[in-house]
């Protein structure tokens, strides 16, 4: 009897101990209700976001589109045609909103994609090779960490023309410092242990070593940060477009429509309030999105 | 071996912080200096007059001469670090004023901005973190936690609409823009107040983020401290619970507070470019926006140059100031 509950116990710690370190966190993500909501929301946002084509009812940059009820160079107020108003060229604020919505989710994703390519890039090189490379490489982010990085992306954007794609690249050229740090002090903590001594001491090469070895170490951190360089670059990205040095006109972007409704704040509230909802909602759901993933891959807060 | 007096260890300290700000300033002048370097046009262009017709290229050769433009770009650099030095920044383009008295004239306005959010933020997120940590899992906590979430993701300039839509258009308690009020010529107390009045809502829209972040932050680190072993023995010898809290616990949560108001000052310097540029406040931050949308690169660079020297300042004092407070760190 006694002998039998005991192998039960063993078949149950096994079957937790198969358990994939993925589906774990998974299992744990799921219970952060507020991060779960926000990822079947990001989930809808992107889907719409890919399929603007299709949704959108009008051409989002279309200057007159059908109706001719409403007087040229006033925004129009929320109707059966138009359900989220249009702006002062009359162009449909609902399929503007769509494609800003698309142009927002890519430039955050993509420049998130650029900035933690080069971060890990640096961060490895510097963790792994330590000493003097590590020193400059270092002071290179500290030197990139004191300028206000808005300034740069004005100054850059000034000197290149202005195109979405520079959009991308400027942000994600300059948001790599933070997973660069990241990645370099989780090597040096990893360059201790006995498996990476071990591997080591049987010749891997530090190629491998950094493949093999050490990132997949490094992984819940990075996925972390990546999560929150998202939003990141989405309220930069909206930002630049606000002050008219991000996503060129006519395209919609949710930063460009603010700024199209900067001037009707009192007349036309529909104007600000489908791109500043959108952009606040968006932001917000990455980030509890980020904090629940921060909670579920912590292997210390499963103990308690 | 005789232990050194601790003021002769902070002096060395101090000296060795201030000679590791050297190679990060040399680095941000090259950043800048690269950047002006790969802008479009040239110095020659503050000399030219538009209205006249172009000069010859012979004269554009000797004025490049004179300029050290022909010189390669090593040698350039050290002779723009020299002047940059001695305070000559150059020209803007569109005013013809030195950039230097261009940005000094709003730097004033820049730091009225800058500390009043700092410290909107600071004043309130201490009482509400530490509110939040005590009362944890609580119905408040929840409600707090989501708001500071939600003050962490309304993008500064949107928050700054809403205020500016709210306050001053819909029930008309404070100006929309500016930092005077042009129509009227106060003086004294009044003046003081027509500031304020104008500084409030550009306050609050640049100080949202940090409160948000700060309010979160202190109550981790006060939930940290409060399941330390030294809590414990003080419970257990019997302290009532608000001495628990006061003495042995807010000190110790509120240290790392120090180094975070640190870190967050580039956040705020970008912040406040977009703020002032919604409330048109007459500080750096909207002679940057306005000098990017008219492509005059001096200015730029001067603004970028000058806003890392000061971040670099103000963390080279938190440093300072987080070895003041925390005794247990040692000058090694």
């Amino acid at each position: 009897m006694n002998n039998g509950e005991g192998v039960v116990r063993i078949q149950q710690n096994a079957a937790s101990a198969q358990e994939s370190p993925w589906r774990m966190t998974w299992r744990h993500f799921r219970r952060h209700k507020l991060a779960f909501y926000s990822l079947i929301l990001l989930l809808f946002l992107s889907l719409i976001a890919i399929f603007a084509n299709q949704l959108a009812p009008y051409d989002p940059n279309d200057i007159d589109p059908r109706n001719t009820d409403v007087r040229r160079g006033f925004p129009g107020a929320p109707n059966v045609e138009h359900p989220l108003g249009t702006d002062d060229f009359n162009r449909d604020l609902l399929s503007r909103g769509l494609y800003g919505l698309r142009i927002s989710l890519a430039v955050g994703s993509l420049a998130m994609l650029i900035g933690i390519s080069v971060g890990i890039v640096v961060g490895a090189v510097s963790g792994y090779a330590g000493g003097m490379v590590d020193n400059v490489l270092m002071r290179i982010v500290d030197i990139f960490l004191s300028v206000p990085s808005f300034i740069l992306f004005l100054a850059l954007n000034a000197i290149l023309t202005p195109s979405i794609w520079n959009v991308i690249f400027i942000i994600g050229m300059f948001s790599w410092m933070d997973i660069a740090r990241l990645v370099r002090a989780e090597f040096l903590a990893l360059r201790e242990r006995d498996f990476v001594m071990a591997a080591r001491a049987i010749g891997v090469s530090p190629a491998e070593m950094i493949w093999r070895h050490l990132l997949p170490n490094a992984a819940a951190p990075i996925v972390v940060a990546a999560t929150l360089a998202i939003p990141a670059a989405i309220l930069s990205e909206s930002a630049l477009s606000f002050v008219g040095l991000g996503v060129p006109p006519p395209d919609a972007s949710l930063g460009s429509m603010l700024q199209d409704a900067k001037s009707w704040l009192v007349t036309a509230w529909w104007m600000w309030i489908t791109p500043g909802v959108l952009i606040s909602l968006i932001v917000l759901a990455f980030n509890f999105v980020g904090d629940g993933l921060r909670d579920a891959l912590d292997p210390m807060l499963y103990r308690r | 071996m005789k232990r050194p007096y601790p003021t002769q260890l902070m002096t060395n300290f101090l000296l060795r912080r201030l000679v590791q700000m050297i190679p990060l300033l040399i680095g941000i002048s090259i950043l800048s200096f690269l950047i002006v370097k790969a802008t479009p046009g040239d110095q020659t262009m503050v000399y030219i007059d538009p209205n006249k017709p172009p000069p010859s290229v012979e004269d554009m050769a000797r004025l490049r001469a004179q300029l050290g433009l022909d010189q390669p770009l090593p040698i350039q650099y050290v002779r723009w670090l020299g002047s940059a030095l001695q305070g000559d920044l150059g020209f803007s383009l569109s005013g013809r004023r030195a950039v230097l008295t261009e940005i000094t004239d709003r730097l004033p306005a820049t730091f009225l901005l800058g500390f009043t959010s700092l410290l909107i933020a600071l004043v309130l997120a201490l009482p509400i973190g530490i509110f939040s940590a005590v009362k944890r899992y609580s119905f408040m906590d929840y409600v707090i936690t989501v708001i500071s979430f939600i003050g962490l993701s309304v993008p500064g300039f949107f928050l700054a609409l809403l205020l500016m839509q709210i306050f001053a258009v819909q029930l008309r308690l404070l100006p929309t823009t500016g930092m005077r009020d042009a129509r009227e010529d106060y003086e004294g107390l009044a003046a003081i107040v027509d500031v304020a009045r104008h500084l409030a809502l550009p306050a609050i829209a640049l100080g949202t983020a940090s409160l948000a972040r700060w309010v979160r932050y202190e109550r981790s680190s006060i939930l940290d401290v409060l399941s330390q072993d030294y809590i414990r023995t003080a419970r257990a010898k019997g302290l009532r619970e608000d001495r628990v809290l006061r003495i042995h616990a807010l000190r110790n949560a509120l240290l790392p507070m120090v180094t975070l108001i640190g870190l967050s000052i580039p956040g705020l310097v970008s912040g406040s470019f977009i703020i002032e540029f919604v409330f048109g406040w007459p500080g750096m931050g909207l002679l940057a926006v306005n000098a990017a949308l008219r492509r005059d690169f001096p200015v730029i660079m001067g603004v970028t140059m000058l806003s890392a020297v000061f971040i670099v300042i103000g963390n080279f004092v938190a440093d300072i100031l987080y070895h003041w407070v925390d005794p247990r760190i040692r000058y090694e």
